[in-house]
């Protein structure tokens, strides 16, 4: 987030596009409720009728994959009408003239055309979002999750720098994200392109600096991607695997596709806290602690640094991941001189620029926002207060493309996938709390009564779906809250796993697949 | 901003303008009682404990909804103030149930309290307790009616920060009672099952399930840390007995700001699930079996020399956690790039 | 777009058109109750079939004669107007052919003496005399000329100061000065504003409010219309209680007809204000006509009352400065506009000028609604209006202010009406019921139900009312049941300065008043009930026994053949007996005994 989750409530505008903040992030939708008592807009754009889309003042209902037209739709509507901020353009950014260009083509009736959503509608919503002097932006996987999640992201950008609402208070571009550390897991480097803090592992001045801290020579490679491993298993590139708290089993799209991979290697080592999916495929299971059972820090959707502290024993013989790691490496003839978390953080704060201020006795009591470069320094709240990180921001124009795959005469439904409220991810813990079990039982597929009707499905009925990767059962749960031609899956269940039918089709920079849209079929059950 | 001056209890504060006489005293540590007041709801006014004399008005006004002007004169402890104190305190015990021995918020129950310190027992109004069953579908908390005072906390928190709006007043005079319209159960409503209600009753009327007969004796420690969930990181005091999670209270993190949703308020209990391994497994014979760490992490290094000297340094792979640590992560990284010597490392960021 | 030209264009056609004879019948709530819709249909009918075309038949609102409904008044150029009541359809058809065909006077279904002696209509002016469906009627009485002159020639501070000046205070029950209220809104900074009417009257037994509404609904339009331009408002509520379907109807379409003409809406009458009104209809529940409730009510929420300050004036609908006041207070509004502030201030006392209007109920002859100047006396009301109670009986005492009122006994039924001396003396001017309670009531039994009232109507905000209200019952059900103590009694006091202290809104505060003003007058009444078990009036059946004077009877049994439980035991020319167990205190045998040997203890 290029904000704070504390300057949500101060919106005067909220712009929610791909997240279903209530179920997904529901403390940030609190903040949100708070931002609509005082008076804020909000307008939403999403498939489904989502809780926020209820609350919504316009609510842009559209067709799954046309996000960037959408967005350039209401970009072409700030710029026809003037509502832009010509002095931030003129001063901060680059592009505004191509972007103008490329814009020109999606008025509202053709935007319209694509997703579906009324002209009208799509004018107020500019107008709102012109209209807000502290107004956010919110996006999440429903955005990110598409072959054209990057391009989304950028025509996001777009819109937020041509109304100047980046590196402001209170205004701003802001990623909600999906698990407690994936902004930390970023942060530290576990990618395949970058040491901790974002360093490029093909810059020669970043490589010399950690083969002089670790004392060892360092590859400038590139590594294999997640996205890619299954490619990568099956060619032989890769031989053996060590998957720490993922359960890809039930995450991953394809979900028969990673199975055949995990499969075929030569050894899997797992870590975790369950036996998972995934574990039980696994030549060496390794029992680790959970949140509550160790020390450590999380990094969170807001850049903040925050301790995690050990309250009870592991069970058994489990041990806390970096214990389990520090020992490893020991093992594999090298050194890990850590007692514990803190020494650890030391070592990334001497490394990680941004970490360069954390340190366990600053973040006790309140955590610390990063960029953090010193001891001395109060942490960050919103970025780019100084510009933007690259000097001018760079307005990009970008353009509509279709999702990689398309309805047919066999697969004529669009499918799209989410979480809710009472799940986390694949379940692993959500599941064996016995309240959430009981009030989130099974997987479902939302269906509209007007597609129901049209397949003969009825609600509370079992049915299969298919898509071109595979079939799954699941129960019909018919609500008008859903587009016509669309069913919704939440992919948290092993059982009636959505993954079954996804497609990994990828955006071509990101490499994140394309979750949200696949091409499926569906019929009772009984009629197969 | 301009400055005012208040006088309360003869002691002279300035304060900025606009605020409550509330917010003066309680920011001078006057105690003015409170029991419907809650500084992040709206205010209602309702439950008429933090009256207090305000020089030149006529009759009581309270201190959280009367905005302080230059000027003014409070009087927090004048007889008609603590009169009409302990009439309240005296009408809201009448009727309620005499369990303390056994009730569940004794010692941090604000009408205990308030008893207390007003020496009220509730014996001159004595009446019926009301008739309410128990509302136990929710499986992470209990609402008894019989034990509520309507303060409307709770009612607000759902409406005012949760957004779900599962709760309202039903009926009218003493009749009235919290709940969901129609007198469903909770669960046929848009309750998320948040327990942010529960965390704002200031009685026993909301309960959570768990840890029931346990919180009030056991010797509960705090521990204060972030929900293991989403990527907002709320903070939370886990309560622990001994080696076992009780309970979590939400704490005012930057993030949360006092709030959870229910997955951090109630999703913990996986911690304590038999499911969890205990043990190191290795594969035997197309079976994992128990192992000694020594001979799970020694087969690891071994397995991981072999593969790397058989196929390079680029055949091995990690997947590391978004739910890990930023230590655990920079581990597993490092792990990788100078250890195994490629940076074949990534994790399920974009799932 | 109607101009004040026009409103006397239009006036002058409307009394031309009035030809010389003219009959109203009242078709307000009391009227149509009674009968008068099938009273006007005989008298069309009958009116056709003796060919009347020279007669104007017209309905009107109330003229508060309501104990005489239906009625009708007839109207012939050069004399005074007479009222033929409580008709039937034969009278009708007898009085048309007798005196509008034939010319003959039926002496006999007239209401003699003076109907409306005593009293001064200016809220009421209209009703009763204008067809309330019919602008033109109501501009033939000067309607619109008020709001016509103000946008043509007042500035907004001027309008305050006249009703400033006019002493006008609310009629809504506060009785807070109008003219004030109006400044603070005005003063009140917001770019938008509202103006509110209260009609929610939820007072049980007044229906001054619902009578304006049914018989001069644009007097109340307009007012709020001056009051909007006033204040610097575009936006206006009528807030009618949903059981006046009659009061929605006709307000609607008056809204409608003054929308169609230019009165309301955009630019009214040519200048530069709108003003846009909306009906909003209550629930029925008393607290809603609290003005934070209704406020509240309005904007979706659970009416109920919230924390003042700050004011509506400051911080009302939608957290907007917003006005609002009474019907009857509107209704004085045209008038004093019209008339001046010195002609209404020479009206009425000292401190309440003008005119209040009261709906007369309980044990009085002539029941209905009056208009009297302010500081007229009780006396006057009960008996020179109100004809004084059925069959002689003794005036005890009147409530006024209904469950949040008290009770004036006869000891001062000479105090003058006005806001200041009914307070002194522990009552209030409320919204105006004005019930009589004669001798046979038992006062600690008419505290017990105003109080069974406000347990049933507060809101359940605040404990002080919520649960003090049900226990200040559950002690008076001790009490009138016989098992009070001395103790029940400071019990009383204690509960009711609790309520009056710690309430939050006025029903709380005001609840105790029926128990706190028996007390005062009637104290001797309670110790009576805890002391003695014994209830002097003998209405609280569970401590009134009866009992047989053994000297007295003569063994007649008639006594044992009424009682409806079989509590009387005897035989023929022997001494008779109750069984004290078995009584129910029905009184039925004291009534039959002819030999007065039966009394009640
Ligand atoms: C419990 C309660 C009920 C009330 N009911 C009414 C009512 O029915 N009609 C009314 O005009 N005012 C009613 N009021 C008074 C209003 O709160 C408010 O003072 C009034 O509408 C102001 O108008 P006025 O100044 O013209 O009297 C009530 C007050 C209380 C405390
Ligand atoms: S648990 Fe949360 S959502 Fe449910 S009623 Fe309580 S506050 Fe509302
Ligand atoms: S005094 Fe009674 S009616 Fe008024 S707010 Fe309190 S409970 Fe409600």
């Amino acid at each position: 987030m290029t904000n704070s989750i504390a300057e949500v409530k101060e919106n005067d505008v909220l712009f929610l596009i791909g997240t279903n903040t209530a179920e997904n992030h529901p403390v940030i939708w609190y903040q949100m409720v708070r931002a609509l008592r005082k008076g804020a807009k909000l307008i939403v754009a999403d498939p489904r009728e989502t809780i926020p889309a209820r609350r919504a003042d316009m609510f842009l209902q559209l067709r799954p994959g046309t996000n960037i037209a959408l967005i350039n739709g209401i970009i072409h509507v700030i710029i026809s009408e003037g509502l832009y901020d010509a002095a931030y353009v003129e001063a901060n950014t680059t592009g505004f003239v191509e972007l103008s260009r490329a814009v020109a083509a999606y008025t509202p009736d053709y935007v319209s055309q694509i997703t579906s959503v009324p002209a009208e509608l799509i004018v107020s919503a500019a107008r709102t979002y012109a209209a807000g002097e502290r107004a956010g932006v919110y996006y999440a996987m429903g955005i990110t999750q598409h072959s054209t999640g990057v391009d989304t992201v950028q025509a996001l950008s777009n819109l937020a720098l041509i109304m100047g609402n980046i590196g402001k208070e209170f205004s701003g571009l802001n990623p909600l994200r999906g698990q407690s550390n994936v902004q930390g897991a970023c942060d530290m480097g576990a990618l395949p392109n970058v040491f901790p803090g974002y360093q490029s592992v093909d810059n020669p001045e970043i490589i010399e600096k950690f083969e002089r801290a670790w004392g060892v020579k360092l590859s400038s490679q590139r590594g294999v991607r997640a996205t890619e491993v299954g490619e990568a298993v099956g060619k032989g590139d890769i031989r053996a695997l060590y998957i720490m708290g993922e359960n890809i089993m039930v995450s991953d799209p394809d979900v028969a596709h990673v199975e055949k991979a995990l499969k075929s290697l030569d050894f899997l080592v797992v870590q975790d806290i369950f036996l998972t999916e995934t574990a039980a495929l696994a030549d060496v299971v390794l029992p680790a602690a959970c949140f509550a059972e160790k020390d450590g820090t999380f990094t969170n959707t807001e850049r903040r640094v925050q301790r995690l502290v050990k309250a009870v024993d592991a069970p058994g013989q489990a041990r806390a991941d970096w214990e389990i790691i520090s020992e490893l490496i020991r093992r594999l003839g090298h050194d890990a001189p850590y007692s514990g978390p803190e020494d650890i953080m030391r070592e990334i704060a001497a490394l990680t620029p941004q970490y360069g201020g954390i340190a366990y006795p600053r973040i006790s009591r309140v955590g610390l926002q990063w960029p953090c470069p010193d001891e001395d320094h109060p942490g960050t709240r919103y970025l780019h207060s100084k510009g933007i990180a690259r000097g001018k921001g760079l307005v990009m124009p970008v353009q509509h493309a279709e999702a990689q795959e398309l309805t047919d005469a066999d697969y004529p439904l669009i499918l799209t996938t989410g979480r809710i409220i009472y799940h986390y991810h694949t379940r692993s813990m959500t599941g064996r709390v016995e309240g959430l079990h009981e009030l989130a039982p099974q997987s479902f597929v939302e269906i509209s009564p007007a597609t129901a009707e049209q397949f003969s499905v009825e609600d509370g009925e079992t049915v299969s779906v298919s898509s071109r990767r595979g079939t799954i059962e699941t129960t019909a749960r018919v609500t008008p809250r859903i587009k016509d031609g669309v069913v919704f899956i939440p992919f948290h269940f092993a059982q009636g796993n959505a993954n079954v039918l996804t497609n990994v089709a990828l955006d071509p920079v990101a490499q994140i697949p394309e979750l949200k849209v696949a091409a499926v079929r569906i019929c009772p059950a009984t009629a197969k | 901003m301009t400055e005012i001056r208040v006088k309360i209890d003869n002691v002279t504060y300035t304060a900025p303008e606009g605020v409550t006489i509330l917010e003066i005293a309680r920011a001078n540590g006057v105690e003015v009682p409170t029991l419907c007041y809650h500084p992040k709801l709206s205010i209602v006014g309702a439950c008429r404990m933090c009256v207090v004399e305000v020089a030149g008005s006529r009759g009581l006004m309270t201190a959280c909804s009367t905005v302080a002007v230059d000027g003014m004169e409070v009087n927090t402890r004048t007889d008609a103030v603590v009169k009409s104190r302990r009439n309240v305190l005296e009408l809201l015990l009448s009727d309620h149930p005499m369990e303390c021995l056994t009730c569940e918020a004794a010692g941090k129950c604000s009408l205990q309290k308030y008893a207390y310190e007003y020496s009220v027992t509730g014996a001159t109004y004595q009446a019926e307790p009301r008739d309410h069953d128990l509302d136990s579908s929710n499986p992470f908390y209990l609402r008894d009616m019989r034990m509520c005072i309507t303060c409307g906390q709770c009612v607000r928190v759902c409406d005012e920060i949760v957004g779900a709006s599962a709760l309202g007043f039903s009926e009218r005079g003493d009749r009235t009672f919290v709940g969901p319209a129609f007198g469903h159960n909770i669960t046929d409503t848009t309750c998320v099952s948040c327990g942010s209600c529960v965390d704002f009753c200031p009685t026993t009327a909301l309960t959570s399930t768990h840890g029931r007969n346990r919180l009030r004796t056991a010797n509960i420690r705090k521990v204060t840390t972030t929900c293991g969930y989403c990527g907002v990181g709320c903070q939370i005091n886990l309560l622990v007995d001994r080696n076992e999670i009780l309970g979590v209270e939400p704490v005012e993190g930057p993030a949360n700001d006092g709030f959870l949703c229910v997955k951090g308020k109630y999703g913990f209990n996986f911690v304590n699930h038999p499911d969890r391994l205990k043990t190191p497994l290795v594969r035997r014979n197309g079976q994992l079996v128990e192992a000694s760490w020594d001979e799970a992490l020694e087969l690891v290094a071994r397995k991981f020399s072999s593969i790397i000297d058989q196929h390079g340094r680029q055949s091995i792979m990690s997947l590391s956690s978004a739910r890990c640590t930023n230590e655990e992560n920079y581990l597993m990284q490092k792990l990788f790039r100078a250890v195994i010597g490629n940076n074949n490392i990534d994790h399920c960021a974009r799932l | 777009m109607t101009t004040v030209q026009d409103l006397a264009r239009i006036k002058d056609l409307q009394l031309s058109q009035r030809r010389g004879k003219r009959v109203l019948v009242g078709l307000a709530t009391c009227g149509v109750a009674a009968g008068a819709e099938a009273i006007r249909t005989e008298l069309l009918a009958a009116g056709e079939k003796f060919g009347l075309s020279d007669f104007a038949f017209d309905r009107t609102g109330c003229i508060g004669l309501c104990a005489y409904e239906p009625m009708m008044e007839v109207h012939r150029q050069g004399e005074a107007p007479y009222f033929y009541v409580n008709l039937t359809p034969e009278r009708v058809r007898e009085i048309v052919e007798e005196d509008f065909s034939g010319g003959r006077k039926l002496d006999q279904y007239i209401l003699g003496g003076e109907p409306l002696k005593s009293q001064l209509r200016i809220a009421l002016r209209n009703c009763g005399v204008i067809d309330p469906d019919s602008l033109e009627d109501y501009i033939a009485q000067d309607g619109y000329l008020a709001l016509g002159t103000v946008l043509s020639t007042m500035k907004r501070p001027d309008i305050v100061d006249v009703i400033k000046r006019s002493g006008l205070r609310g009629r809504g029950g506060g009785g807070f000065p109008t003219g004030l209220k109006w400044e603070f809104t005005a003063k009140a900074p917001g770019d938008h504003k509202y103006v509110i009417c209260n009609a929610d009257e939820g007072d049980p037994g007044a229906f001054m409010d619902r009578s304006i509404l049914e018989g001069d609904p644009h007097a109340v339009i307009e007012a709020m219309a001056i009051a909007a331009y006033a204040v610097g408002a575009s936006e206006g509520y009528i807030y009618v209680r949903a059981e006046y379907p009659l009061a929605v109807d006709r307000l609607n379409r008056a809204i409608a007809q003054a929308e169609e003409m230019g009165l309301l809406g955009e630019g009214i009458m040519g200048s530069e204000f709108s003003f846009h009104l909306h009906l909003k209809l209550g629930s029925g529940a008393f607290v809603c006509g609290e003005e934070t409730a209704l406020i509240a009510s309005i904007e979706g929420q659970r009416g109920m009352p919230r924390p003042r300050p700050p004011f509506p004036a400051s911080k009302g609908l939608w957290g907007k400065p917003t006005l609002i006041n009474n019907v009857e207070t509107f209704a004085n509004v045209p008038t004093i506009i019209r008339n001046g502030a010195d002609w209404f201030a020479a009206i009425g006392t000292d401190k309440s000028k003008g005119t209040k209007v009261f709906a007369l109920g309980g044990n009085i002859n002539k029941t209905g609604l009056v208009e009297v100047p302010m500081g007229t006396r009780l006396r006057e009301v009960v008996y020179d209006i109100g004809g004084g109670l059925p069959g002689g009986k003794a005036f005890k005492a009147a409530q006024t202010g209904g469950p949040s009122g008290g009770c004036i006994p006869a000891a001062h039924i000479d105090t003058p009406i006005d806001y200041d001396s009914l307070l002194a003396i522990g009552s209030m001017m409320g919204s105006g019921g004005l019930i009589v309670i004669d001798e046979h009531a038992c006062m600690v039994d008419v505290a017990r139900f105003f109080l069974e009232f406000t347990v049933d109507e507060s809101c359940g905000k605040c404990p002080p009312c919520r649960v003090g209200t049900r226990r200040m019952l559950q002690v008076l059900e001790r009490i009138t049941a016989g098992q009070g103590t001395e103790e029940d009694i400071v019990k009383l006091k204690d509960l009711a300065e609790g309520m009056k202290l710690g309430s939050l809104c006025g029903l709380g505060q005001s609840a105790p008043n029926p128990v706190m003003s028996t007390l005062r007058y009637f104290e001797d009444e309670y110790y009576a009930h805890v002391r003695e078990k014994r209830c002097p009036a003998g209405v609280c059946t569970a401590i009134t026994k009866y009992w047989i004077d053994p000297e007295k009877c003569r063994g007649c049994t008639l006594c044992v053949k009424v009682c409806p439980v079989s509590a009387i035991t005897g035989k023929v020319k022997e001494i008779h007996e109750i069984e004290r167990d078995a009584c129910i205190s029905c009184g039925a045998c004291q009534e039959k005994c002819p030999f007065d040997a039966i009394s009640r203890r």
